[in-house]
Formats: structure tokens, sequence, C-alpha cells
């Protein structure tokens, strides 16, 4: 350490003389911040040492086994998750706002009916939900969800996502001022010509950050879609890897199939924080 | 001759809180009748009353001959006729202020795309805002707001304009554009019914003054006597304060009605 002896400590005019044996406050925490970096180098060096990075290379990052999931990894399995998430949350949205709107009506059995779908499907896994839907042709004969597994994943998604989105939208409803509808209303608009018009486009913009964030969450949601046992053509990306590092007794897909969840994800969080910090200094 | 307007016995409370006790006027057409009062003496309340954002709760209110408390009457289609004017400007801020002016005319009167944008333009070259078309309204002073929620409601060819506190948002200093707007409105013939605490507007544009009260009608007539010569203890209390406000403490004799200070 290159701390110098108390008494050359200089002493500002404003400063108290620090009584005896004492550090002044700001050396104190230098050298608090110097025991930290130095154990920080410790750890590192033994994880370096005690690691088995052979073993590791060949298991998570061999690059022959990397190789064999390009590209079916882009053209079939993000394509398929992408396909589950923007189905799921596009119908998500358009269930969501008639759950919003149906919350905030002035008919009693509109908002209980609301309340009970938010309580419930907000409360259950979405694992659960896409077990459920497995089990829909038992509980149905003869009834098949339109659109095979895709169908399947995007209504598992959609009935998660609704649940979400409208409690989301509600807010953003709410957020609209209130003399916003009553102009609407006054130059002779009906309610739902003002909801139309004036208030929904509104609360949309308000809601625009969190729906991206929620838009995330759903896109790693997507992942369950592969309890539907789906396969071929239709499988995303977490079974895509699941199954590649079954075949080939090697884990690198995995962590293929988790960097390009990564690729999607970082850039839309970055853009949410983005639109969020835009919306706080319109305001 | 059929009143523009026509309240009678109008009551409204909150709850258990009675905001009007009973009103009648009325106000006929091309007249320009100010309100006046302390704040929460019910102005604001009853001007909504007139085009139904609030629902009275009990007494009648007619315009131009349509009794707006019959529930069988197409509230949409008579608030057409009446233009309102919010103190806090309410544009629609995701649209432009063209946009703003041609919403209502294309979406309610279903006025062609052309139409529309001419009788926009029209309007906000009359107050005094032409130029600002393409800007969005948090772009814009208070003042210019205003007059394109002015130009707003008179797009829509109004029998009656409804002013609420129309400049008590702004900046003194832009106070004085709306003013003139109104006048101008005022001069052309226009039916208009003012919730103001401009006196001087009050008493140069207007054909009768209000003066309210605890939700009652405390004293009505031409503005010169009741601004100028008011009879009754609470108006002459209520005008020295908004008139003189520094003084208003110094005369302790005229404050009998007043409810101790809060």
């Amino acid at each position: 350490m290159t701390d110098q002896p108390m008494t050359a400590e200089p002493v500002g005019p404003a400063g108290q003389v620090p009584g005896k044996g004492r550090l002044s406050p700001r050396k104190r925490q230098r050298i608090s911040r110097g025991i930290q970096y130095a154990l920080l180098i410790a750890v590192v060096v033994v994880v370096a040492f005690l690691t088995n990075w052979k073993g590791l290379g060949e298991n998570f990052a061999k690059i022959d086994v990397a190789k064999q999931a390009l590209p079916d990894v882009f053209t079939v399995a993000l394509k398929n998750t992408i396909i589950y998430t923007v189905g799921g949350f596009v119908f998500g949205s358009l269930g969501g706002l008639l759950l919003a709107l149906m919350r905030l009506s002035s008919v009693r059995p509109y908002r209980w009916i609301a309340t009970v779908y938010i309580e419930i499907f907000r409360g259950l896994p979405a694992l659960l939900i896409f077990l459920l839907i497995l089990f829909l042709p038992l509980a149905l004969p003869g009834f098949e969800v339109p659109g095979g597994t895709y169908g399947q994943g995007i209504l598992g998604l959609t009935i998660v996502s609704s649940a979400y989105m409208a409690e989301t939208l509600r807010a953003g409803l709410q957020a609209v001022p209130k003399g916003q509808s009553e102009a609407a209303r006054s130059l002779g608009m009906s309610h739902s010509r003002a909801m139309i018009s004036v208030v929904i486009p509104q609360a949309i913009r308000i809601v625009i950050p969190p729906t991206t964030n929620q838009f995330v969450s759903l896109l790693k949601d997507s992942s369950l879609i592969l309890f539907l046992g789906m396969s071929g053509e239709y499988v995303e990306l977490t079974k895509f890897g699941n199954d590649l590092a079954s075949t080939t007794s090697n884990a690198t897909p995995i962590l293929v199939v988790g960097l390009t969840y990564l690729l999607v994800t970082i850039p839309l969080g970055y853009l949410a924080g983005r639109l969020e910090k835009r919306q706080a200094k319109e305001r | 001759m059929a009143h523009a307007v026509e309240i009678k016995e109008l009551h409204k409370s909150f709850g258990d809180l009675e905001v009007l006790k009973g009103i009648d006027f009325t106000v006929d057409e091309g007249q320009v009748v100010c309100v006046i009062g302390p704040s929460g003496s019910g102005k604001s309340t009853l001007l909504r009353c007139v085009n139904l954002l609030e629902q009275p709760t009990k007494g009648k209110v007619t315009v131009g001959g349509v009794e707006l408390t019959d529930p069988d009457v197409d509230i949409d289609a008579a608030r057409r006729r009446l233009g309102m004017v919010f103190q806090s400007f309410n544009l629609f801020p995701h649209m432009t202020v063209l946009q703003n002016v041609m919403i209502a005319q294309r979406r309610v009167l279903r006025r062609g795309k052309d139409e529309a944008e001419r009788v926009a333009r029209e309007n906000l070259d009359k107050v005094g805002v032409g130029a600002k078309c393409d800007a969005y309204p948090p772009q814009l002073s208070g003042g210019q707001q205003q007059r394109v929620a002015i130009a707003r409601a008179l797009a829509m060819d109004p029998d009656l304009m409804l002013f609420d506190e129309p400049t008590s948002a702004l900046d003194p200093e832009l106070v004085g554009d709306v003013l003139s707007v109104m006048r101008k409105l005022a001069r052309d013939g226009m039916t208009m019914l003012v919730v103001t605490h401009e006196m001087s507007f009050a008493r140069e544009v207007a054909d009768r003054v209000v003066f309210m009260d605890g939700g009652v009608i405390v004293e009505e007539g031409p503005p010169d006597q009741v601004i100028g010569d008011p009879q009754h203890a609470r108006t002459r209390t209520f005008l020295k304060r908004v008139l003189d406000p520094t003084h208003s403490e110094d005369d302790g004799a005229s404050g009998v009605d007043e409810a101790p200070a809060r």
C-alpha cells in the first residue's frame, strides 16, 4: 500500500484532524476497495486453475457440433420461435385489449368475467397451460386446435400473454387523462368512437415500453412449447437445442441456442430501455 | 322566442355533497353570459351540466329547444351543436393541430377530407394559429393550445359555445390572445356561456353576468350592475377580493357572509 503515515496526512481547514489511530473515511474506503480487488483476483485465479477447460470446451463449445446446428438453428428453430412468439403476442394483445376494456366497463358481468380470467391465468405457470392444451383432445373429443402445432403453441402463449397484456393495457387506459375523453365526447363522439380515436391510441403509446419487456418474457416462455412434443419442422429453439444435444451427446447446441436467444432479447431489452427514457423525457 | 339555453330547478350532488342547489336561468340567442363566483361555488359544474358531461341529479336542461335531460334524447347528436372549451385545453396530444380540428368533423359530421381540412384551416386562421397546422399540441404555448381548442369547437359549427375558465391555466401574458379571440366571437353574434375570473372581460363583453356562490345564483343582471354596483354583500366581498387582492384583508366588515378563513 502506498499509504503515508498518519502524521503526513494533510488536513484541510474544514476537515477535522483525525483522532489518534483513526483513518479518515476516504482513506478507509480506499483501503477497503483495495482489499476487495485483491480478493476478486484471487478467486478468479483459483477458479481458472481448478476448472477443467478441456472438458468444458469438449462439452459446451465443440466447433464441429456447433457447425451441425447451422443453418437449421436460424432457418428452422429461430424462425419457429419467432412465429410462436409473434403469434402469441398479436393474439394476446388483442385479447388483452378486449379484457382491459371489459375490466373498465360499466357492465358488471363484463368486469367479473375479465377479473376472473386475469386472476386465473396470471396465477398459473405457463407450463401448466401447455400441459392442459396437450390434454384438450381428451376433454373435448373430436376437437382440434386449428393450425396444428403452430395453433397449439400460439394458443398457449395467447392465453398467458392476454392476461398480462390486459393488466398492462388497463393501466395504460387509466393513465390517459379524463379530460381527453371529455373533450372527445363534447365534440359529439360516441363512447366507442372516443375510445377508438382518442383514448386507445394514447394508451398504446403509454404501454409500448412495458410491452416490449413482455414480448421478451413471452419469447422465453415460448421454450415451454417443447412440452407439446412436436417434431421436425415445428421445433423451436429450446427443443431444437435439446434434441441436438441428445443426438450428439454434447451440450454445445444448448450454448448455441442460448446465444441465439440473447441475439434477440438483448437488443429488445435495450430498445425497451430507450423507449422508456424517451417517454420519460416527453412528460 | 325560444331561449338558447333554459335551465330549470337544476340540482347536482356528488355523493352527499350538494354542489348545485336549484339553479334557474336562461341564455338567449346571441347573448354572452358570464358566470362568476368563488371557487367551489358550482360554476364549472353548472357549465358541465349544460352539455351533460355531468348528469344532473334533478331538474331540466333545455338547449335549442331540445330537452337534454330527457332520457330518450340522443346526447351525442345534441352535443354536436355545443362547443366546449376546457380550462386545461384537452387537445389530443397524439394528433397534429390540423388533425385535432379535423377528427370530429370527419368522424362525427362525416365531412369529406377536403372539406374538413378547409373548415379546419379557416377556423385556425380565424383564431390566429393557422401557421401551426402541422405542429403537435405539446409544442405550442398554452395560449396557442387554447386557441386551437376554440377552433376545434368552432369547426363543428356550434349554436352555443361553453367556456370553462378558458384563461385560468395560462401565463398572464398569454391571456390577452385568448380573450381577444373570444371577444371577436361575441361580436360575430355567437351565443356564449363563459365561466371566468376575468372581470374586465365580463364587464366589457357580457350581456349578462351571473354571480354564483354556495351552489345558488346570488345575483344576476347587466355587468354594470353586478360588477359595478353589486346589491348583495357576498357579491361585494367576492369582487373586492378579486379586483383588489392585496387589500382584501384590510376590510373585515364586508366578510359577513363568508365562511371562516380556511
